[in-house]
């Protein structure tokens, strides 16, 4: 036990707890005033059942031994999760448990950006619900608990396939589902600086989310906190460039979407990359993002209201990639073979593209025979009358704004 | 001096405006004001509740259209206006037709119908 890691990750796991209230902004801000409060019930009723989920059996499922394709039951309710660490960790095992908890609740929050505005409350609970067990714990332990893309040697340090391309592509199949809302194409954002405000501490809370993931405070730490703030610098810049090129004035909801887009890409590279290296992981994220969110959405046609999609599983698979191309074992001796950049060929670059493909087909796959079921439960679509009136009153009997 | 009339309409908020103006435009209006107003009539109420503390709203948010037309006929904006926001529910709103004295362009200066 390491004393000071473990103040640190106390630090950070309160830090990444704050990135859902934070979500719960960003995204209350991008809807309209009519649905502000559902969509931030969305966030906030996932913290509340997450939590309870993963000490019961998220979290055994996720990290207890089992087998490479998902956990067993040894830490079912927290059994044998003490204050003792785990074998090579140095924190407090419960700590590690909490860690992982507020990762598991943001994941699942941001999934519900790309269904609002047109989802009925019980069927978001229920997918929730299911979504947590049946995609996400799994898809930790691929990467964290020991499961088959750890053992292949793709890396991910801080989750740019369990986090954000799974929430984003689990988003994205859910808005498929559930169909477009009426004028979508015409809908806007009612209050941007909302969005600003969550968009700041989701931010500010990622520094918990990347710098954290080292378990440790050290070196690799320290890139992981000068990438990750580089990277949403460069994402902000990636994002303002293009949009000002291409719609001819730069906006702050694109400063704003860049800095995520950026966090994002960020994310899986964080530990290994360096510095320098970050500028142009971020700066490529904003663009792609940018296309994603733009060109992407368009073209296909589908109602990823909130971006879930063209955000994090776009700039979570560019990050993956960026991995495969930036990682240096001389900023962290895990990394076995270097990036395509860093002389490794393309020994890294395949496994990080195994590991982003078969995070899409299982997460893609999965999450579309839940939504399928949860709708023959409760019907997830809105009546084309509850979404007029707007989510809020239909079904919270509530509005945030009075005379 | 042809006769100009002022069309009021007042309808539920949620009402797809982007429809409606997209009829108005296929019959020749060409411009028209909306405001966001409330108010009451046969719609039945409904509760909002805080913290238990209950709130009963029989006042609703509508929406107040006004056009002005001259050369366009004044019937044909209120059947498009009708046909455009009927549910068939309590609620549609209601439709007014005021005969205009004047009408003033401030920009050109214009007056009458060739101001509209």
């Amino acid at each position: 036990m390491d004393m000071t890691n473990t103040v640190f990750m106390f630090v950070a796991t309160v830090l990444v707890w704050l990135m859902t209230p934070a979500l719960a902004l960003f995204y209350g801000g991008l809807v309209r005033s009519k649905n502000v409060l559902s969509t931030a019930m969305h966030s906030f009723t996932t913290m509340a059942i997450v939590s309870i989920i993963w000490i019961i059996v998220g979290f055994s499922l996720a990290f207890s031994p089992g087998n490479g394709i998902i956990g067993g039951l040894d830490f079912f309710g927290l059994h044998n999760v003490g204050f003792e660490p785990n074998e090579g960790h140095t924190i407090p095992f419960n700590l590690f448990m909490m860690f992982q908890m507020t990762f598991a609740i943001l994941t699942t929050a941001i999934v519900s950006g790309a269904y609002a505005e047109r989802i009925r409350f019980p069927a978001f609970i229920l997918f929730t619900v299911l979504w947590v067990l049946i995609v996400y714990s799994p898809l930790a332990h691929w990467v964290w608990g020991g499961g088959w893309i750890a053992e292949m040697g793709a890396l991910d340090f801080a989750g740019g396939n369990v986090v954000h391309i799974s929430s984003g592509l689990a988003g994205l199949v859910v808005a498929i589902v559930i169909g477009k809302r009426k004028n979508a194409g015409t809908t806007a954002p009612h209050n941007l600086i909302f969005t600003l405000i969550g968009g700041a501490l989701l931010w500010f809370g990622w520094f918990g989310f990347n710098v954290g993931s080292e378990l440790a405070f050290d070196d690799v730490a320290m890139y992981a906190f000068i990438n990750t703030n580089t990277a949403a610098a460069a994402g902000v810049l990636g994002w303002m460039i293009i949009e000002w090129v291409v719609n001819k004035k730069p906006t702050l909801l694109g400063a704003v979407s860049g800095a995520i887009a950026g966090l994002v890409a960020i994310t899986p590279a964080a530990g290994f990359v360096s510095p320098l290296s970050s500028i142009p992981i971020g700066l490529i994220g904003g663009i792609v993002c940018f296309w994603g969110v733009g060109w992407l959405k368009q073209k296909l046609g589908y109602d990823d209201a909130l971006d879930a999609f063209g955000l994090h599983a776009v700039g979570g698979t560019w990050g993956g990639i960026a991995t495969g191309l930036f990682a240096s074992d001389s900023i962290n001796a895990i990394v076995e073979h270097n990036g395509l950049f860093y002389g490794g060929g393309i020994d890294l670059l395949w496994r990080q593209v195994v590991a982003i493909i078969a995070t899409f087909a299982f997460v893609g796959i999965v999450t579309f025979i839940l939504i399928t079921i949860v709708n023959l439960i409760f019907k997830a679509r809105a009546t084309d009358e509850e979404e007029a009136k707007g989510l809020d009153l239909t079904m919270h009997g509530e509005r945030a704004y009075q005379d | 001096m042809s006769d100009m009339f002022k069309v009021e309409i007042i309808t539920r908020s949620s009402a797809d405006l982007e429809a409606f103006k997209m009829k108005m435009a296929e019959i020749g209006v060409s411009g028209m004001t909306f405001s966001h107003v409330q108010g009451c009539g046969l719609e039945e109420g409904y509760t909002e509740l805080y913290r238990g503390v209950k709130k009963v709203q029989n006042v609703f948010d509508r929406l107040k259209v006004e056009i002005v037309v001259s050369s366009v006929p004044v019937d044909d904006v209120t059947k498009a206006a009708a046909s455009i926001l009927h549910t068939g529910k309590a609620g549609d709103g209601k439709i007014f037709v005021y005969p205009i004295q004047q009408t003033i362009d401030i920009n050109t200066g214009k007056q009458g119908p060739a101001a509209l």
